[in-house]
This record gives C-alpha cells, sequence and structure tokens, in this order.
C-alpha cells in the first residue's frame, strides 16, 4: 500500500488536486472562485491523463531520425485526450466567465447566495 | 455494406453541419431550415428502425479508416433506432407546440441562434444515444450541456441566467465526475471502445486485483450521470431552469436532455462494465435509495409550489427519480421499466408543459394558481390537453404512465422482499402524491371564476383559438396521440425494449 502510493505519487496528487477543485467548485459562494474550482478540476485530470501516459526513459512520439520501434516512444493516446479535455474545458470556462459577466452586470455582486435573495425580492 | 446502415452516422452529421449553416441564416429561413432537417432525421430514424427490426442483430459501424481497438465506432441496434426516432418526434413536436413563444420571447436577431442549439442539442443526442467510444460520449455530453445552457439563457432576464449559471455548475461537477471515471475505466482496461473495455472488464474483475478502482470508476461515473440527470439531492437547478426558460426549452430539457444522460448510463451498464457486475458491486443499492427518495421528496416540493411550470418541473424529479429506482431493482425487468418510463415520461412532461403554457396564456401570462381559475374555459382545447397529461402522470389506464408503473410493480414483485416492499409503498405514495397535486390543478383550472358564464362561452372560445392558433393545437394532439399510443400498444413496444436490451449485451 505505502510502496505503491510512493511510486504513484503523481496520481495520487492529481487526485487530491480533483477533490480540491471539486468542492471548491461546490462549496465557494463567490462564482469566480468556482471558476477557479472548475479549472483546477479539470487541470488535475490532465495531469492523471499525463502522468498514466508517460513512460520513464521514453519520449514523445514524434517520429525523428527514423526510430519507428514502439519501445522508444510512450503512450500517445493520452496525450490526444488531454488536448480534446483542454478544449471543453476552455469553452466550459468561457461559457461560465460570459454568465458571470451578466449577473454581474445586473445585480452588481458575484456572490452566488446574494443574487437568489434578489431573486427572491424581486418575484414579490 | 447497405446504403441504410450509413444513417446513423448521417443524422449526426446532418444536424451538427446545420448548426454551423444556421448561423447565417435569418429568423425564416432557419424555421424552415431546421424543420426540414429535424423531419429528414426522424425520417431516416424510422427507416432504420424498421430495417433494424428486420435485420435482428446490431451491428457497428467503422468512422474513418481505423479497425476496432483504435479508431472510433458507431454502433446501432433495435433500441438505438427506436429511440433516436422517439427523441426526434417529441422534439419536434415540442418545437412547433412553443413556435409562438420561441417568436414572442426570444429577441429577433436571435432566434436563429436558438435553432443552432436546437440543432447541436439534436446531433449530440443521436451521438449519445449511437456512440461506441467512451471518450466520445464524453465530448458530446459537454456538446448537449452547453448547448442545453443555451436553450435556459436564450429568454434573457435575470431568473433564467441564473438558473443557467447554476446549470453549469451543476453539470460542470457531474462532467467533472463523469471524465475522472471514465480515465480510470481506461487506465485499468486501457481502451476506449466500448466492446474492448467490456471484455477487459471482465478480465480484471475476474482477477481481483483492481476491483477497488474499478468500483471507485463505475461509482464516479454513475454519480457524475446522476448529477447531471438531476437525481434527487442534485436537483436545485431544475425548477428554476424548467420554470422560467422559454416553454419550448422547459419541454425540451425535461423530456429529452436529462434523458439522454440516462440512456448513456444505461449504456455503460450493459455494453461497458456488465450488468452482473454492476450488480454484484451494489452500486445499484444507491441508485435505488436515492431513486425512492426522489420520487417521494420531487412530488412533496411539487404540492407545495405555487407555480404551474415549477410544479411540472418538481414533478420530474419526481418521475427521474421513478427511472433509478428502475435502476436500482438490479434486473433486466427493472431496466425495461425504466427505459419504458423514460419514453413515458418524455411525452407525458413535453405535453403538460405545452399545454400549461395555454392554459397561462389564457390567464394574461401569469403562472400563478390564484390567476389560473377556470383557465380551462378560456383555452378548452389546452385544457382537456393538460387534464389528459395528468391522468398519464397519475397512472389512469389508457395513457402510458399507468403502463409505466404496471411494470415498475411487476419488476418490484420478482425481486427479493427487503426491495420489493420499500419499492411498492413508495410507489404508492408517490402515485397518491401524485394524484393530489395534478388532481389539484385539474380542477382549479375548471372552476369557473365568479358567475357561471365562462362555462357557457367555453365552446366559441375553443373556435377562437382552433382559428388562432392551428400549429398549437395540432401539436397538443399528435402529443395525446403519442401518449395513448405508449398507452394502448405496450406490448410490442416492451417486448422491442427487451429484445433492443439483449441486443446490448
Amino acid at each position: 500500500m505505502g510502496a505503491n502510493l510512493l511510486a504513484n505519487y503523481g496520481e495520487a496528487v492529481a487526485m487530491i488536486l480533483f477533490g480540491i477543485g471539486f468542492s471548491n467548485l461546490l462549496l465557494q459562494k463567490n462564482l469566480i472562485k468556482k471558476i477557479i474550482g472548475l479549472n483546477i478540476m479539470d487541470t488535475a485530470t490532465y495531469l492523471f491523463l499525463a502522468e498514466k501516459g508517460y513512460i520513464s526513459g521514453r519520449i514523445a512520439p514524434i517520429v525523428v531520425d527514423n526510430v519507428t520501434s514502439v519501445e522508444a516512444y510512450i503512450n500517445p493516446v493520452p496525450s490526444g485526450l488531454v488536448l480534446t479535455g483542454i478544449v471543453v474545458s476552455v469553452s466550459v470556462t468561457a461559457l461560465m466567465l460570459s454568465l458571470t459577466i451578466r449577473l454581474y452586470r445586473r445585480y452588481h455582486t458575484l456572490d452566488m447566495d446574494a443574487i437568489s435573495t434578489m431573486l427572491k425580492k424581486e418575484d414579490r | 455494406m447497405e446504403f441504410i446502415r450509413n444513417f446513423p452516422f448521417f443524422s449526426i452529421l446532418l444536424s451538427l453541419g446545420s448548426g454551423v449553416l444556421t448561423s447565417i441564416m435569418n429568423k425564416k429561413v432557419a424555421r424552415l431550415w431546421n424543420t426540414f432537417i429535424l423531419v429528414a432525421i426522424t425520417a431516416m430514424s424510422g427507416v432504420l428502425f424498421v430495417y433494424m427490426l428486420g435485420v435482428g442483430e446490431p451491428y457497428t459501424f467503422m468512422m474513418g479508416h481505423f479497425p476496432a481497438p483504435w479508431g472510433n465506432e458507431i454502433r446501432a441496434g433495435v433500441l438505438e433506432a427506436g429511440m433516436a426516432l422517439f427523441f426526434c418526434i417529441v422534439m419536434l413536436l415540442s418545437l412547433k407546440g412553443g413556435e409562438e413563444h420561441i417568436d414572442a420571447e426570444i429577441e429577433d436577431s436571435k432566434v436563429n441562434l436558438y435553432y443552432i442549439m436546437i440543432n447541436l442539442l439534436l446531433s449530440s443526442l443521436l451521438a449519445l444515444i449511437y456512440t461506441n467510444d467512451l471518450f466520445t460520449a464524453y465530448v458530446f455530453v459537454e456538446i448537449n450541456t452547453i448547448s442545453a445552457c443555451g436553450l435556459i439563457m436564450i429568454r434573457q432576464s435575470g431568473r433564467t441566467i441564473e438558473a443557467a449559471t447554476r446549470y453549469m455548475i451543476m453539470s460542470s461537477l457531474g462532467s467533472g465526475l463523469l471524465l475522472m471515471g471514465l480515465c480510470v475505466l481506461y487506465d485499468i482496461t486501457g481502451h476506449l471502445l466500448m466492446s474492448n473495455i467490456k471484455e477487459s472488464v471482465a478480465y480484471v474483475y475476474a482477477q481481483g486485483v483492481y476491483n477497488v478502482p474499478l468500483i471507485a470508476s463505475i461509482g464516479m461515473i454513475c454519480v457524475g450521470l446522476a448529477i447531471k440527470s438531476a437525481l434527487y439531492p442534485f436537483h436545485t437547478w431544475l425548477p428554476d431552469a424548467y420554470g422560467y426558460s422559454t416553454v419550448s426549452s422547459a419541454a425540451i430539457l425535461s423530456s429529452l436532455v436529462s434523458k439522454g444522460y440516462i440512456f448513456l448510463l444505461i449504456k455503460i451498464f450493459f455494453r461497458v462494465v456488465g450488468f452482473d457486475i454492476i450488480v454484484d458491486s451494489k452500486i445499484v443499492n444507491i441508485l435505488f435509495v436515492f431513486g425512492l427518495l426522489g420520487m417521494i421528496m420531487g412530488s412533496v416540493n411539487a404540492i407545495m409550489e405555487n407555480d404551474i411550470r415549477r410544479m411540472i418541473a418538481f414533478s420530474s424529479v419526481a418521475q427521474i427519480g421513478y427511472i433509478y429506482m428502475g435502476f436500482g431493482l438490479g434486473t433486466t425487468v427493472g431496466i425495461v421499466a425504466s427505459i419504458f418510463h423514460i419514453l413515458s415520461h418524455a411525452s407525458t412532461k413535453s405535453l403538460l408543459f405545452i399545454a400549461a403554457v395555454g392554459l397561462t396564456d389564457a390567464s394574461n401570462g401569469s403562472k400563478k394558481f390564484v390567476d389560473l381559475t377556470g383557465s380551462g374555459y378560456r383555452n378548452p382545447i389546452a385544457g382537456v390537453a393538460f387534464a389528459l397529461g395528468a391522468c398519464s402522470m397519475v397512472g389512469i389506464p389508457l395513457f402510458s404512465g399507468f403502463i409505466s408503473k404496471l411494470l415498475f410493480a411487476q419488476a418490484a414483485v420478482q425481486n427479493e422482499v427487503s426491495k420489493m416492499l420499500p419499492t411498492l409503498i413508495c410507489l404508492a405514495i408517490s402515485t397518491v402524491l401524485n394524484a393530489i397535486y395534478f388532481m389539484k390543478t385539474v380542477i382549479r383550472i375548471y372552476t369557473p371564476k365568479g358567475r357561471r358564464v365562462e362555462r357557457t362561452q367555453a365552446g366559441e372560445a375553443a373556435r377562437v383559438i382552433m382559428k388562432e392558433h392551428p400549429l398549437y393545437n395540432i401539436t397538443l394532439f399528435f402529443m395525446i396521440l403519442l401518449n395513448m399510443i405508449l398507452g394502448c400498444c405496450s406490448q410490442p413496444i416492451v417486448d422491442w425494449i427487451t429484445s433492443g436490451l439483449n441486443m446490448f449485451g
């Protein structure tokens, strides 16, 4: 157990970061802090994938000097997944930020709870 | 290879591509084009469905030039084709029923943006139904979320923007968990295609070394998709999102978007992990408990609600609870009942949303119950449609809701006592609670306001409404028809679902 944890410390760090990001996104009241949480969470996933795809002593799978042996390169699939993940996370972040701007212009606060209270008052 | 086998790929690409094209169209052309695309995809799905019923076995379709373990794949069977057909029909009906409201509530320059969102949503739903690749599924889950968010906030008010923000926050939590779960699963198995993962998972589970991370990853995927489909404790974004967006959005969100995620979860159960392992891992028991909680709490919240749209939204929470309760039973019969409930809820909930908007229009746009008194006489057609939808939700025979409750009860009776009793008791309580709030509403809309003048004028009002809103009334008629078909011809539909599930395994 302890030895495994030491050998896979990268994955452990990724999981801890994921937890930090997740709880920030869930529990923070401030919208900007929530978005920061979202980004920490997504980045933790990329770290996890990168750790999993890397094989020590090998290089990135770009063929130079005609070395085509599989043994020379790391696994390229997780890197591809990371790229896709980055694209998704950028668009989600952009959408969240634009929503935050809209809310801020209307209610002049970034506090989600305060906005909810104002909305309830508006209804009456 | 026969030409029909290209249809799933065509329908995904057609809606995705027309989303791009719609951005340069004006309002009228965009609407026409969108209708054309929807009808075309519905026709293709229908042809594919009939073809698949004839062939009787699923096929995989290679995307690009790389074969199975490396390339991307689409897979179609009877269940997938039928689901695609049903989703297209419900989407077409919801759009047509709320068309006048789309024009009235959205700025003219932004109507074509609405149709872009619809196209993207449709393509992502179809991709979730057909894809055989887990990471593709994740990407389309995100496209689905973003376009659904667009559907909520296109009607600009403080409420909808807040609802969209809440929706995005909860959805991001869900997709974060889903992504992490998929990554862990990929690390354990080394594959991304569903059929390959299933072989590896069976092998890994038999070895027993990596069971903890395996169960953890399945747990993360289940919780992620449960958050996204608004299972009970994660439903906080739902009433605002359904209650204040334009009516077509509400109908589409409640009947299709959450169902797309649930269908993906069923695919993961059967095609990725294997249903035996899911049942063995006891994860279904957790879904079972939250499903039961949702059935009761959703209805209780709906009873306390004072706004008709929010009441229907809370009723959705209860119905999602039913679906997860069916998963929780841990038998194939339970899953069949859940899938039938997906169909039944989708057809009924869209009918209720569209009918409710007719009632609120007849009451000067107010959604409060006090103002709705007697609105069944002011708009008799919407009143009848709402009453029939309410009957279906409560579970009166002839309508689809009755069949799904019957199927749930049958599935429960075949289970062990520890699950049978809570299921039956909660079904009974939830049905009574359903009856309380729906019958309360129906009685309210048929209580004449003041003197009995309104009742005598109902015939005249019906004629006027028939003339002024023909499209709306035709849509309501087709929705009731769809509901009755599900309720009256249930046996062939149940047979179809069962054979489709067998093809999954």
